[in-house]
């Protein structure tokens, strides 16, 4: 495991912010030569906390008004193989993220859609036809934040 | 606003967030000088914010990550602002998300391990005002994570 200092902090959030900047121009800003950015980078990326970069578009302006979450049961717990649930349910296009969870669901998927109806769409013919689906929860996505407070310490 | 070329360098950039503006412009099949028209135009509509990296809290340690559903006491008028402005100040609460539905607010937390985790639960969670239910979901693995439009 890698400790960080207070600079490697600042330069994981001035990442997350834009991982598009040169390594000469977020040195500037935080008092480090290029070189000594650029190893700091390097050594984060092989560490493995700098995980991939991401593509940030946002949603609403390309015509998807609609994010919900939904909790999902499997309905036939060890019959169904969840290998085959996880499959089916990833190759749905307007499924984002899938995750294991623990507690009063299996799964939780975030749907993305353009409207209600569309939603509606989605879930019928995909979510609940896939294999092993029982119990579905929707909760309609308001705001979200994403916060970086243990960068902070 | 946008046209099918636009979507094809978003679903390109999308799948590979790294490509430069000139592999993109090859893998979309245009000059390069389009391309970055196309991009600079699509950046000035807000509708690409950029590029940023994703964090691994694993690899700094953070084995635990857990995902607590909070239902407010609504008699209380301004019940999600307070919550929200306190839930923020929490370091291991790494996103905040408000519903319509049966959950009003998911938080999600990370610690180091479950002793990590019930410290933060006891004396940060509990204590956040105006809470009537809390539900946790533990997380197992992430089997999807692209966050990708269906574009």
């Amino acid at each position: 495991m890698i400790e960080l200092d207070a600079i490697d902090g600042q330069l994981l959030r001035a990442l997350t912010r834009d991982a598009g900047q040169s390594a000469g121009a977020l040195g500037r800003r935080l008092g480090l030569s290029q070189p000594a950015t650029w190893r700091r980078i390097k050594r984060l990326e092989e560490a493995g906390v700098i995980h991939g970069r991401q593509l940030r578009l946002d949603a609403e302006k390309l015509g998807f008004g609609v994010t919900v979450f939904l909790g999902v049961k499997l309905a036939l717990r060890g019959r169904v193989s969840l290998e085959d649930f996880e499959r089916a349910v990833s190759a749905i296009p307007e499924v984002q993220t899938v995750e294991h969870v623990l507690g009063l669901y299996d799964y939780r998927l975030r749907v993305v859609a353009r409207d209600v109806s569309d939603f509606e769409r989605v879930l019928r013919r995909r979510v609940m036809t896939l294999p092993g689906v029982g119990d579905v929860e929707a909760n309609v996505l308001l705001s979200e934040e994403n916060l970086l407070g243990p960068l902070l310490v | 606003m946008l046209d099918e070329d636009d979507r094809k360098l978003l679903r390109y950039w999308q799948a590979e967030p790294t490509l430069s503006q000139g592999e993109l412009a090859e893998r979309a099949g245009m000059t390069t000088g389009r391309a970055t028209r196309r991009i600079t135009r699509m950046q000035e509509l807000g509708v690409v914010k950029g590029v940023g990296v994703v964090i691994d809290w694993g690899a700094l340690g953070y084995a635990v990550e857990v995902s607590l559903r909070v239902t407010l006491d609504k008699t209380q008028g301004n019940a999600f602002d307070v919550f929200l402005k306190e839930a923020r100040e929490v370091p291991e609460v790494i996103e905040v998300q408000t519903f319509l539905g049966r959950v009003d607010v998911r938080l999600s937390i990370i610690a180091r391990d479950m002793a990590h985790y019930q410290q933060i639960y006891r004396s940060r969670i509990l204590t956040l005002p105006h809470i009537s239910e809390i539900e946790a979901l533990m997380h197992v693995a992430r089997i999807k994570t692209s966050e990708g439009l269906p574009l």
